[in-house]
């Protein structure tokens, strides 16, 4: 057993006499949840090369993320977001704030990463944030998605400290060190952009001359 | 029928005005497809599918030279009313959990004659290409138009597979940590545009899944729930599955399931 497997399980352990005092939800699947990841598994074509199959393993937050239905008990959810914290890597020159028009552009790319046989992203698509499928942000993109909360005058209203800087680099590179199960992917730790990549979103977010905050 | 068709005939030249201005500005199909249900009423380009569909179920193929008509969809061989509207369901005969297109390719090989690759070749349409599948399941579903989902999963396997599909709405994994409950586990959301229900209570999953097959003017065909769920699969960026799997099945077991008691109505229209 390694070590991370380790505490995952005494966490288990510990928390689910609370979780079921709250008369928390079975988990998914109930008593069939193991055959169901085995016919999940088994379901891919013979075709999907190896390196397309390994997206369908989950870490610790996945797992768990999805045991709860993205609803974990709070202690669990900490030890989650301790977890994704520790993940969280910065750029070399150390600098958390770029250019925020390279940042518009990636933050409205939604293609990339695409696979399967049918309707696969043509090898070296660009690769974006997709932010404009689940948030609001410049006041002239008004085909946004609601799943997250509007973004639109993030820096206007946060200001742009080192700390808001530096909370904003943090959410994008790792959204569940904040908040355990989020529906926001963890662009950073998954490298779907690279640390210089955000510190562009991020000037996106905070400049005082991006249209995210402009107009 | 013949109507309706006149109806969708005149439609398709309506559609066909729309469609470069479709292609060309993807936000500006959610009204374009408005304006069109307008202008048709009740008409719809799967009209024509239905048609098709009712032909090659009437027609003998195959290697047996058989029609379907004896295909045994879950209410008895032949019988179609109200079939579609009780799929997935248990069948003894193959003892597998079998939906629509499970089902009606299972005929196809046993009363037809054909093998399993031949028949599921062409399972989507693609440019050029139509699929056989695509017309058939349009006509099997209509047959439920105007009748209530009816999966119970009572049957201890059927109960099974809605567990199962239970299980895989939640499970997340890839570049983007999604599972289907990240696009459909809550009220009133979109992404970009394209508004997403709650397809974890009955008004949602009902809400979509009383539509299915549908017509999908950005792709210009009908899409069945086999096509509609592997694409949301590619969607989370997953690898893709196979052509009915048991993954896709058991999903469709827990929407139907969830979906219970929602009145159908098919063929459907969506962006
Ligand atoms: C699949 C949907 C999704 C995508 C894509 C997404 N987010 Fe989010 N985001 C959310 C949700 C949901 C929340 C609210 C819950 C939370 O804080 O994690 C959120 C929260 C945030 C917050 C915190 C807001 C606050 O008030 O503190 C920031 C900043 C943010 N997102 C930035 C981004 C950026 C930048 C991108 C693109 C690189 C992005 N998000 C892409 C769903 C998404
Ligand atoms: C990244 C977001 C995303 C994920 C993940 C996703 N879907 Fe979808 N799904 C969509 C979009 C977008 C549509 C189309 C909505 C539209 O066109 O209006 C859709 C449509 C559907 C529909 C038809 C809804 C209707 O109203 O007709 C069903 C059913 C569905 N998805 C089920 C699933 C299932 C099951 C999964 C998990 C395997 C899943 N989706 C994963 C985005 C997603």
């Amino acid at each position: 057993m390694n070590f991370k497997f380790g505490l995952f399980f005494g966490l288990t352990v510990a928390f689910a006499a609370p979780a079921f005092a709250q008369k928390a939800l079975e988990a998914p699947g109930g008593k069939y949840a193991k055959d169901a990841e085995q016919v999940f598994r088994s379901s891919f074509r013979d075709d999907n090369p190896k390196y397309w199959m390994s997206r369908l393993a989950q870490d610790e937050t996945m797992k768990t993320c999805g045991q709860y239905r993205d609803n974990p008990p709070r202690k669990i959810g900490e030890k989650l977001e301790k977890l994704n914290a520790a993940t969280i890597r910065y750029p070399v020159e150390g600098k958390l704030i770029g250019d925020w028009k390279e940042g518009e552009k990636l933050a409205a790319v939604g293609t990339g990463g695409h696979i399967g046989f049918i309707q696969p992203d043509p090898a070296g698509k660009l690769r974006g944030g997709n932010c404009y499928a689940c948030h609001q942000l410049a006041k002239k993109e008004v085909a946004y998605g609601t799943i997250g909360p509007s973004l639109q005058h993030f820096g206007k209203i946060r200001g742009n400290s080192d700390e808001i800087i530096k909370y904003a680099y943090d959410k994008i590179y790792n959204s569940n060190a904040f908040s355990a199960c989020t529906n926001m992917p963890r662009f950073g730790l998954h490298n779907w952009l690279t640390p210089e990549q955000i510190t562009h979103i991020v000037a996106f977010l905070v400049d005082p001359e991006s249209p995210v905050n402009k107009d | 029928m013949i109507r309706r068709l006149m109806k969708t005939l005149v439609g398709a030249a309506v559609f066909a005005a729309f469609a470069g201005g479709v292609a060309a500005q993807d936000s500006k199909v959610a009204d374009e497809i408005a304006k069109y249900r307008e202008a048709l009423a009740d008409g719809n380009p799967a009209d024509l599918f239905e048609l098709k569909g009712e032909g090659l179920w009437t027609e003998k193929r195959g290697p047996k030279n058989a029609s379907l008509e004896q295909c045994d969809l879950g209410q008895g061989p032949g019988k179609l009313e109200g079939a579609y509207a009780a799929l997935p369901k248990y069948f003894k005969d193959t003892g597998k959990v079998m939906d629509v297109e499970s089902r009606l390719v299972h005929c196809m090989v046993t009363l037809q004659g054909f093998t399993q690759a031949e028949v599921t070749k062409q399972w989507y349409s693609k440019p050029g290409k139509d699929s056989d599948i695509e017309a058939l399941v349009t006509y099997i579903g209509a047959k439920s138009n105007g009748m209530k989902i009816n999966v119970p999963a009572t049957h201890p396997e059927e109960a099974k597979m809605a567990k199962m599909g239970e299980y895989i709405f939640y499970r997340r994994s890839g570049p983007q940590d999604f599972s289907c409950a990240i696009c459909h586990g809550q009220e009133g959301k979109r992404i970009r545009l394209q508004e997403l229900g709650n397809l974890t209570t009955q008004d949602g999953a009902g809400f979509a899944m009383k539509t299915w097959p549908s017509y999908r003017v950005s792709q210009g065909t009908v899409w069945t729930m086999q096509r509609r769920l592997i694409d949301c699969m590619r969607q989370a960026r997953w690898p893709e599955p196979n052509y009915l799997a048991d993954s896709i099945i058991a999903l469709e077991t827990f929407l139907q399931k969830t979906a219970t008691g929602t009145v159908m109505e098919t063929p459907g229209i969506k962006r």
